[in-house]
C-alpha cells in the first residue's frame, strides 16, 4: 500500500480514539473534575487531529479543529471557566468534530450551517472573530502540500549538492554576511560549521574566520564564544541566507550587505581559508576543530551505525519489556499490557479448530467410557486431564475474541445529547462497567438495541422537566447504563429514573391493537411485558426518536437473536429497569440434550426454565387445541417437538414422554413434550446455513460426543409457530439424510 | 554515514509520518511516543538531532528540551521541535527553552530535511 495512504489509515483511527479521549474528558469536566490533566488531555486531542489533518490537507477538519483548540487553549490557561453551558457547547463541538472526521474519512458532507453555527458559539466563548481566525490560519499553514518523500538522491544531506550548481552558475551579486555567534547559540546546540556550510550551499562563497577574540588558554572560558565569520556568497537571495540563520536569530549578531560584482571581498584579518571549489564542509569542520575554543561538541561522532535503516527499539530484545509496558497510542498507563493486532480471520480459525478439538475430546472420551476402562485407569485420568485442559484453551482462545462493552458504550453520551435536545428533556447518562467483556460479535450486535433502549428509556422513561419537578423529582433526569458479568453471561442494565411504566395506558393500548382481550387478567409482571409484543407502540404519535414502527419488539428479537433475554422491572413514579442478559459468546453453548423422535437435539439451557414429568391430573385437553398442562396454578400449551417437527404422524401421550418448561418470544411460556432428556453439556455450535441452508425450526447445528449431528432447537420458531399443525416437516429430511 | 534521528510524539500519525519522510530521505529513525519515553531511550539511541512535539501526555516537549540540555552526555545534542503555529511567541518559548530549531507542522520532507541540515553536521 502507499505509505501516506497506509498513515491516513492511522490517522483516521488515531482520531477515533481521540475523539473517544475528548468525549471523556469532557464528561469529566461535567462532573465537576477540572484538574489540569484532564483539560490537557481534551487540548491534546483535538490539538492532534488538527494536526494531523494539517498533514492531509483537511482543510474543513483544521478549520473547526482551530476554533475548537482556540477555546480549549483558553481553558487550559485558566482564562475561560469549564462551567456546564461552556462544556455542552463543547460537547456539541466535539460532535461536529467527530462529523467531520467521518465525513473525510468516508466521503460525504457535514451539514454546513450546524458547523458554522458551533464555530460561531465557540468564536463567542473566546471572543476572538471567527473569519480572522480561519482565513489568517489557512493562509498561513495549511496551504495543500504535495508530499513527494523522493528524497532517496541525497542520502547523506550534505551541502555538495548545492556547491556544484553554484559553479555552473554566472557570476551573480554578492552578499557579504558577518556572522557573530554568542554562548547562547551554542548552549542551544546550534553549530556554526553547519550554518555556513548551509550558506555556502547558496553560492559560490568565501569564508574567513576571525578568531582575534580568541584569548590565551588559560584565560580560556570553555563555553564562551569567541569567534566570528565573514562570508561573501554569490546570491542574491538574502532571504535565503535569512532563513539558514533563522534558528539562531537573536543569538548572534548577524548582518548582510551588498557588494558590487567586482569589488574585492571586504578584508579580513587573515587571508582566505578556502576557495569556494573546495569549501566542503570538511574544511570547515577542520577549520572549527583548529580553532578549538569553542564549547560545540556535535553528538554526530557515534555515527558508526551502517548504512539507511530504519530501526524503533521496540525491535531491541534488550528494552522490550519496558518499551512494552508502555501504550502504543499514548495513553501511557503504565499499568496496560502490550497489544498485538492480528487479523480477526485467524483467531476464528483457531476458534474453529479449538471446537474441533473439544468435539474430538469428548469422542475419546465417550469411547473409553463404553471400552469399560475402570475410572481410575492411567487413561482415564489422563483423559480427565484433557478435558481440563481443552475446556481451559477454550476459555482462553474465547477471551482473544472478548472486547470491553466500552465501544458500545462510549456511542451512547452523544445519542443521549441529541435525544435529550430533541425531546427538550434534561438528561444525565451514568455509565457503569464498561470495561466487561464480551465476545465481539455479541458487541457488535448490541449497538441497536442499546440504542434503542436508551432512546425509549429518554423519549418514554423520563418525564418532562415540569412534570418531574411537580413530582419532587430534579428537573435532571438520570437514565443508568451499566455492564456486569453475573454467571458466565453478560448482564446489561439500561436504568431510568422516570415516572415508570403506565400500566393502565399500556393495557389499554394493548386492548386496543386486539393484543389481549378486554377481559385479560394480567399480573403486573404481563401488563409490563405487553410492550415487547409485535405490533405494540406506546408513542401516541411515532416520534423519529424511537424509531418508526419499530418497537421494543425488534429489541427482544435481536437479544433472542444472540441467545439473550430482556426483562423489564418497573416502579410507578421510580423509573423502569430494563434488563438484558447474554450469553458471553456465540461459539459455544450450554446445552439441554433431548431425544426426539429417535433423533437427538439440543436446547440452549437458556431457555429451559423447569423440566418435569406431568401427571394425568395436570394435563388438560380442550377441543381443537394442543393439550394444556398445569403448572402452579396456570395453563401453558403442550407441545409435541417431534410431532411439530414432522418426525411422527400424531404427538405422544404428554405422560409418555418428558415436558421442557420453556419461555419464548413475548413472554409466552410453554411446555415442550420430548422423549427423554440425555443430559446436560456443553457443544460447540456449528452454522446450518453455512453448511447447508436454513431450516424452520432449527437454528444451528453441533457435533456431538459420539461424533453423530445433533441439530439445536430454536425454541422461539417452535413455539411461535401454528398451535395445531405440524408445520416443519422439511426437518424431518435433513435429519434422516 | 547515515544519521540517527530520535522522533517523540505522542501522535502515532505524525510519527508515522516523520518515520516515511526521515526513512525517505536517509536517516535512521528511533521513535518515542511521549518526553518521558524519549528520554529513556536518549541514552541508547544516541541520536544526531532529536524532533519532538510540544503537547504531549507525561512530559511535553519543553519538559524534554529542559531535561536534554541538563544532560552532560546530550546537551549539545541539537532539538527540533514540532509546532503547528508559526507564531512567534511559541517560537520563542521553544527558543527560551534551549530549542535549537522548530519545524511548522504540517512539514513536507523537503523543510524537514533543510531544517535538520541546518542543525546538524
Amino acid at each position: 500500500m502507499d505509505p501516506l495512504a497506509s498513515i491516513k489509515i492511522t490517522f483516521f483511527q488515531e482520531c477515533e480514539e481521540q475523539l473517544a479521549e475528548l468525549e471523556t474528558g469532557l464528561l469529566t469536566m461535567k462532573d465537576g473534575e477540572t484538574d489540569p490533566e484532564t483539560v490537557n488531555a481534551v487540548f491534546r486531542a483535538v490539538h492532534s487531529i488538527k494536526g494531523g489533518a494539517g498533514a492531509f490537507s483537511l482543510t474543513e477538519l483544521v478549520r473547526f479543529a482551530h476554533v475548537f483548540e482556540t477555546v480549549l487553549d483558553e481553558m487550559r490557561a485558566g482564562r475561560l471557566a469549564p462551567d456546564g453551558r461552556i462544556l455542552d457547547v463543547m460537547l456539541r463541538a466535539a460532535d461536529v468534530l467527530a462529523d467531520l472526521v467521518r465525513a473525510a474519512r468516508d466521503g460525504g458532507t457535514v451539514d454546513e450551517d450546524r458547523c458554522q453555527a458551533l464555530i460561531a458559539e465557540l468564536g463567542a466563548l473566546t471572543g476572538v472573530q471567527e473569519a480572522a481566525v480561519d482565513d489568517g490560519f489557512l493562509d498561513l499553514d495549511f496551504a495543500p502540500i504535495t508530499v513527494s518523500v523522493d528524497v532517496g538522491e541525497e542520502p547523506e544531506p550534505a551541502a555538495a549538492a548545492g556547491l556544484e550548481m553554484a559553479e555552473g552558475a554566472p557570476a551573480a551579486e554578492k552578499l557579504v554576511v558577518a556572522f557573530r555567534p554568542r554562548a547562547a547559540l551554542y548552549a542551544k546546540a546550534n553549530e556554526p560549521a553547519v550554518l555556513l556550510r548551509e550558506l555556502a550551499s547558496l553560492g559560490r562563497a568565501e569564508i574567513t574566520l576571525d578568531a582575534s577574540s580568541l584569548p590565551q588558554l588559560d584565560e580560556l572560558e570553555p563555553e564562551a564564544a569567541y569567534l566570528h565569520w565573514v562570508a561573501t556568497v554569490e546570491t542574491d537571495d538574502e532571504a535565503a541566507i535569512r532563513e539558514v540563520f533563522d534558528f539562531v536569530e537573536g543569538d548572534c549578531e548577524l548582518s548582510i550587505a551588498r557588494v558590487p560584482d567586482d569589488c574585492e571581498p571586504v578584508a579580513a584579518r587573515q587571508p582566505p581559508v578556502d576557495e569556494a571549489e573546495t569549501a566542503g564542509e570538511l574544511d570547515i569542520k577542520a577549520l572549527i576543530a583548529r580553532a578549538t575554543g569553542g564549547a560545540t561538541q556535535t553528538a554526530a561522532a557515534a555515527q558508526a551505525a551502517p548504512a539507511a535503516q530504519v530501526i524503533s527499539l521496540r525491535d531491541h530484545p534488550a528494552r522490550a519489556p519496558d518499551m512494552s509496558a508502555r501504550k502504543e497510542d499514548g495513553h501511557a498507563v503504565a499499568a496496560a499490557s502490550p497489544t498485538i493486532r492480528v487479523d480477526l480471520e485467524r483467531v476464528d480459525r483457531l476458534i474453529d479448530l479449538v471446537g474441533e478439538l473439544v468435539i474430538n475430546q469428548a469422542m475419546l472420551a465417550q469411547r473409553v467410557l463404553e471400552s469399560g476402562l475402570a475410572r481410575s485407569s492411567g487413561i482415564a485420568v489422563g483423559l480427565d486431564d484433557l478435558e481440563l485442559l481443552t475446556r481451559e484453551i477454550q476459555d482462553s482462545v474465547m477471551a482473544i475474541r472478548a472486547q470491553p462493552v466500552k465501544s458500545v458504550f462510549q456511542r451512547m453520551p452523544r445519542l443521549v445529547r441529541e435525544v435529550a435536545h430533541a425531546t427538550g428533556k434534561q438528561v444525565r447518562l451514568v455509565v457503569e462497567g464498561e470495561g466487561t467483556e464480551v465476545d465481539k460479535t455479541v458487541i457488535e450486535r448490541l449497538t441497536d438495541p442499546i440504542t434503542h433502549m436508551i432512546r425509549n428509556a429518554i423519549d418514554h422513561g423520563l418525564e418532562p422537566p415540569e412534570r418531574r419537578i411537580e413530582v419532587g423529582k430534579p428537573a435532571e433526569g438520570v437514565v443508568r447504563l451499566s455492564a456486569l458479568h453475573r454467571s458466565g453471561r453478560i448482564v446489561i442494565e439500561v436504568a431510568d429514573d422516570g415516572g415508570g411504566i403506565n400500566r393502565t395506558r399500556v393495557r389499554q393500548i394493548a386492548v386496543d391493537k386486539g393484543l389481549i382481550s378486554p377481559d385479560a387478567n394480567l399480573s403486573d409482571e404481563e401488563t409490563d411485558n405487553l410492550i415487547f409484543m409485535p405490533g405494540f407502540s406506546t408513542a401516541e404519535t411515532i416520534s423519529d426518536i424511537s424509531g418508526r414502527g419499530v418497537g421494543m419488539d425488534v429489541v427482544r428479537r435481536s437479544i433472542q437473536a444472540l441467545g439473550g433475554r430482556i426483562s423489564i422491572a418497573s416502579r410507578p413514579g421510580q423509573g423502569s429497569t430494563f434488563t438484558l442478559s447474554l450469553p458471553l459468546t456465540l461459539a459455544v453453548l450450554d446445552g439441554m440434550v433431548v431425544s426426539v423422535g429417535g433423533q437427538t437435539f439440543v436446547l440452549p439451557i437458556t431457555t429451559v426454565m423447569e423440566t418435569l414429568q406431568p401427571k394425568p391430573t395436570e394435563v388438560r385437553r380442550l377441543e381443537g387445541s394442543v393439550p394444556l398442562l398445569l403448572v402452579r396454578d396456570r395453563y401453558v400449551p403442550i407441545l409435541d417437538v417431534g410431532h411439530r417437527l414432522g418426525y411422527r404422524a400424531g404427538p405422544i401421550e404428554p405422560t409418555e414422554g418428558v415436558v421442557l418448561l420453556v419461555e419464548g418470544e413475548d413472554g409466552r411460556s410453554a411446555a415442550l413434550l420430548v422423549e427423554s432428556i440425555l443430559g446436560q453439556r456443553q457443544v460447540v455450535i456449528k452454522s446450518l446455513e453455512a453448511n447447508y441452508q436454513r431450516v424452520p425450526g432449527i437454528a444451528a447445528a453441533t457435533i456431538l460426543g459420539d461424533g453423530r449431528v445433533a441439530l439445536i432447537l430454536d425454541v422461539d420458531a417452535v413455539i411461535s409457530g401454528p398451535t395445531s399443525e405440524p408445520a416443519l416437516a422439511e426437518t424431518r429430511l435433513l435429519a434422516a439424510g | 554515514m547515515s544519521k540517527t534521528i530520535l522522533t517523540i510524539d505522542d501522535s502515532r500519525t505524525m510519527r508515522d509520518m516523520l518515520m516515511l519522510a526521515l526513512s525517505n530521505a536517509g536517516y535512521r529513525v528511533v521513535q518515542a511516543v511521549d518526553g518521558v519515553h524519549g528520554l529513556e531511550v536518549l541514552g541508547a539511541a544516541a541520536p544526531d538531532v532529536i524532533i519532538t512535539d510540544i503537547n504531549m501526555p507525561r512530559m511535553d516537549g519543553f519538559g524534554v528540551i529542559e531535561s536534554v540540555r541538563k544532560d552532560d552526555r546530550h546537551r549539545a545534542t541539537p532539538i527540533l521541535v514540532l509546532t503547528t503555529e508559526s507564531d512567534a511567541a511559541k517560537k520563542e518559548r521553544a527558543r527560551a527553552a534551549g530549542a535549537t530549531g522548530w519545524i511548522v507542522k504540517p512539514f513536507n520532507p523537503e523543510k524537514l530535511v533543510s531544517a535538520i541540515r541546518r542543525v546538524a553536521a
